[in-house]
C-alpha cells in the first residue's frame, strides 16, 4: 500500500511524529504556530501540540537558534527553524562558532543534538535575498551533519534519523519541493542518511546531484535516454559527510561525471565533487569532469532572468552530450 | 527559612575566609599565568580577570551544583570559583592532554561538564544565547535550576546580548545575567561606544529586575546575586546584575594599553576587592591574621601542585586531533 503525498504534507508527518515519539522535541522558529510556517508545513501542529512545543519566536534567529544550541546542551531535543537560508547568515555565529564547535573545543565534554531546517534555493522568483544554495557553505564545517531530502520519502524520514543523531544535524529543504508529490509507502519511516542512492541505473555517465536539482536531472536524463545516452543519477542526500563510496563506484562503471548543484559554480560543492573524483577516480575517467551550476549572479527576481541563472534541463543535457561526445 | 534568611549572607569566620581565598586563590593563579606566559609554557590569548575577581566569587556563592555557567574568553576565575580544579585548569592553560578541555580549548575555552561549566566563549556576546536555552531546557523539563551566564559590557552592543534579553524574559527564563562592567571593550570606552552608558537602564527596558552592584565588594556582590537567584528559582524569571568593576592588568597579553590613564588604573587598584574584604574582615575581627597567612599558604600549595601537574601531563596524541569532532554514535 503507497500513499500519494506531497513533499510538504511529508515533512509535517515526520515533525508530528517526532513530537509524538520524543517528549523532549519541539520545533521553534518565528511564524510557526499560530502562522502555520512560512511554507506552511507547521500547519495545525500548534492545535496539537501547544505553544510550548510550537513555539513561536521573534525574529531574532542568533537569538533562537543559540537557544536551542543551549537547549539541547540541556537535554532537550530541539528542532529549530530557519525560514530560508538567507536569514541563516544571522545564526551562523551560532551554528559554526558554537554548535559545531563545542564538542572539540570542550574535549568532547558537551554534544549538540540540535536539528535545524532551513529552506532553500530558488524558482518562485523570490529574488537575491530569500533564493540562494549556500548549504555548501554549511558543508564545509566540520563537525556539523547537513543533508538535502528531495523525495518525500526521504522528507518523511530523515527528521527521525537526524533526530537520534547526537551532533549538530541541518536539514535543506528545496523550496520548489513542498508543492511536489510522490509515493509514499504505508510502513515509511526513518532512512539512512549517511548514504547517497542511486535514483536511476544508467551505463554512460553519472549525473550527481541533489535537493532541487534532483527532478531536473532525472528530466534530463528521460531526454538523453530517447538519444540513447543512459544516466545513472546519484542523489547525494548528505552533503557533510559525502558518500565518497557511492560516487566512486558509480563513477568507475560509468567512467564520465556531470555533476548539478544549484549552488554558485566557484567554491561549489560541484567543484569538491570533482575533485575528490579526480583524487580517487582519475584513471577510470574517459572525459572531463562536466559542471552545471547557478551562473554568478545574485538571483534576479523576472522569471526570464532567474531562470537563466538556475541549472536547467537543457544545460544538463548539452553538458552530458559534451562529456559523452554525442 | 524566609526568601530574606535565605538570600542573607552569613559572615561567619570560615565564610569569609573561604571568600577571601577563593578571591586569592584567582589572583595568583593569574599572577603565576602571566608569568608562565613570558616563559612561553602559555600561549595564544590571554585575558587575565585581575581586579574582577569579587564579582565570580561573589556570584558562584548563589548558585547550587546543578546550575548552569556560562563565561567568556576571561573566565579563569569563573572557572576555578565554579570548583573546576585548578590543576586540570592550568593543564588547560598549558594546552596539555589533562586540561579540562584536553588542550583543545585553551585559556579562551575551559569547560567542565561535571560542574556544568559552558565555556569560554570568545564570541562577544556569543554564550547569552546558550544561556537562554540551558533555562529553557530547564523550564521545559520542570528542573529548579539557574544558568548564571556572564559577560561584559562590550557584549551589551552585540544584537545577540539584546536578543536574548528579549527572549529570557518574554518566556520569563531562569537566567542571571551578570555583566562584568569593566569601563572597556578592549580598548574601547563605553562612552564611546553606547549612546546609553547606563547598562541597567537596558535591562529595565526588557522589564527585567535589575540591580546595580559594586563589583570591588565580593559581600555586596554576594548578597546581590543570592537574592538574584532565590527569586529566579522561585519562578520568577530572569534577573540581572551590572557589577561595576575595572581590569587592572591589559585587555590581553599584547595590550600596550594606550587607551586608558595610568593614574586611573592606579586608583582603581586602589579599591582591590581582595584588600578591601581583608582590611574590612580583620577589622571586625571576622579573618584573623593567621587566616591571611594559613590561606596564602593553602593557595601556593595548591598552584605548585597545578604547575607541577600541567608541565608533567602528556600533549594530546596527534592520532586523537579529529576524535571528538564528532559524537561517536550508539549502536542500535
Amino acid at each position: 500500500m503507497t500513499e500519494t503525498i506531497t513533499y510538504r504534507d511529508a515533512m509535517r508527518a515526520a515533525i508530528r511524529e517526532a513530537l509524538q515519539k520524543e517528549p523532549r522535541a519541539f520545533l521553534m522558529v518565528e511564524d510557526v504556530g499560530r502562522y502555520g510556517g512560512c511554507y506552511a508545513v507547521s500547519k495545525g501542529l500548534l492545535d496539537e501540540f501547544g505553544p510550548e512545543r510550537i513555539r513561536d519566536t521573534p525574529l531574532s534567529e542568533a537569538g533562537f537558534v543559540g537557544a536551542g544550541i543551549g537547549a539541547a546542551l540541556g537535554g532537550m531535543r530541539p528542532i529549530v527553524e530557519v525560514m530560508t537560508v538567507n536569514f541563516s547568515m544571522l545564526c551562523l555565529d551560532q551554528i559554526l562558532n558554537t554548535a559545531a564547535t563545542i564538542r572539540h573545543m570542550s574535549g568532547g565534554q558537551f554534544s549538540v543534538p540540535i536539528v535545524i531546517r532551513m529552506a532553500t534555493g530558488a524558482g518562485r522568483q523570490l529574488a537575491a535575498q530569500h533564493s540562494h544554495s549556500l548549504e555548501n557553505w554549511y558543508a564545509h564545517i566540520p563537525g556539523i551533519r547537513v543533508v538535502a531530502p528531495a523525495t518525500v520519502e526521504d522528507a518523511r524520514g530523515m527528521l527521525w534519523s537526524a533526530l537520534q543523531d547526537p551532533d549538530p544535524v541541518l536539514i535543506f529543504e528545496h523550496v520548489m519541493l513542498y508543492n511536489m508529490t510522490g509515493e509514499l509507502g504505508a510502513g515509511a519511516g526513518p532512512v539512512d542518511i549517511d548514504r547517497a542512492v542511486l535514483r536511476r541505473p544508467g551505463r554512460d555517465v553519472s549525473l550527481i546531484t541533489y535537493g532541487g536539482s534532483l527532478w531536473k536531472a532525472m528530466t534530463a536524463a528521460q531526454e538523453l535516454a530517447a538519444a540513447g545516452i543512459e544516466a545513472e543519477i546519484v542523489d547525494l542526500r548528505s552533503l557533510r559527510p559525502l558518500d565518497d563510496a557511492t560516487i566512486m563506484a558509480s563513477v568507475a562503471r560509468t567512467r564520465r561525471a556531470v555533476i548539478v548543484d544549484e549552488g554558485w559554480r566557484t567554491g561549489s560543492l560541484a567543484a569538491e565533487i570533482a575533485t575528490r573524483i579526480m583524487e580517487q577516480c582519475f584513471w577510470s575517467l574517459d572525459a572531463p569532469i562536466g559542471r552545471v551550476c547557478t551562473a554568478e549572479v545574485p538571483i534576479p527576481y523576472a522569471r526570464h532572468l532567474e531562470e537563466a541563472a538556475l541549472p536547467q534541463v537543457p544545460a544538463i543535457v548539452a553538458a552530458v552530450r559534451s562529456v559523452v561526445g554525442r | 527559612m524566609t526568601k530574606d534568611q535565605a538570600a542573607k549572607v552569613h559572615l561567619t569566620r570560615a565564610h569569609v575566609r573561604g571568600l577571601y581565598k577563593e578571591m586569592l586563590r584567582i589572583r595568583r593563579f593569574e599572577e603565576k599565568c602571566a608569568e608562565l606566559y613570558t616563559q612561553e609554557k602559555i600561549r595564544g590569548f590571554l585575558h587575565l580577570y585581575i581586579g574582577e575577581e569579587a564579582i565570580a566569587v561573589g556570584v558562584m556563592q548563589a548558585l547550587q551544583p546543578a546550575d548552569a555557567v556560562v563565561a567568556t574568553y576571561r573566565e579563569h576565575g569563573h572557572a576555578l570559583a565554579r570548583g573546576i580544579d585548578m590543576s586540570r585548569t592550568m593543564a588547560e592553560m598549558y594546552g596539555k592532554q589533562d586540561g579540562c578541555s584536553r588542550g583543545h580549548g585553551g585559556s579562551m575555552h575551559i569547560f567542565d561538564a561535571a560542574t556544568r561549566f559552558y565555556g569560554g566563549n570568545a564570541i562577544v556576546g556569543g554564550g547569552l544565547p546558550l544561556a537562554v536555552g540551558l533555562a529553557l531546557a530547564d523550564k521545559m523539563l520542570g528542573r529548579s535550576q539557574v544558568t548564571a551566564c556572564f559577560f561584559g559590557e562590550g557584549a551589551v552592543a552585540e544584537g545577540e546580548f539584546h536578543e536574548s534579553m528579549n527572549l529570557a524574559a518574554l518566556w520569563q527564563l531562569p537566567v542571571l545575567f551578570v555583566c562584568e562592567n569593566n569601563l572597556y571593550a578592549m580598548g574601547t570606552a563605553l562612552a564611546i561606544s553606547e549612546s546609553e552608558t547606563d547598562i541597567n537602564r537596558k535591562a529595565e527596558s526588557y522589564r527585567m529586575p535589575s540591580t546595580i552592584v559594586d563589583g570591588m565588594d565580593i559581600v555586596a556582590t554576594e548578597n546581590a546575586a543570592r537574592r538574584a537567584v532565590e527569586a529566579i528559582r522561585q519562578g520568577g524569571g530572569p534577573a540581572f546584575l551590572e557589577c561595576r568593576t575595572y581590569r587592572f592588568r591589559a585587555h590581553s597579553m599584547f595590550d600596550a594599553q594606550l587607551y586608558r590613564a595610568k593614574a586611573e588604573v592606579e586608583a582603581w587598584k586602589e579599591k582591590c576587592p581582595i584588600e578591601h574584604l581583608r582590611k574590612w574582615a580583620l577589622d571586625a575581627g571576622s579573618l584573623h591574621a593567621e587566616d591571611v597567612d594559613s590561606v596564602e599558604a593553602e593557595v601556593a600549595s595548591e598552584l605548585a601542585a597545578a604547575i607541577a601537574f600541567a608541565d608533567s601531563s602528556p600533549w594530546e596524541s596527534v592520532a586523537r586531533l579529529l576524535d571528538d569532532v564528532h559524537t561517536p554514535r550508539q549502536q542500535p
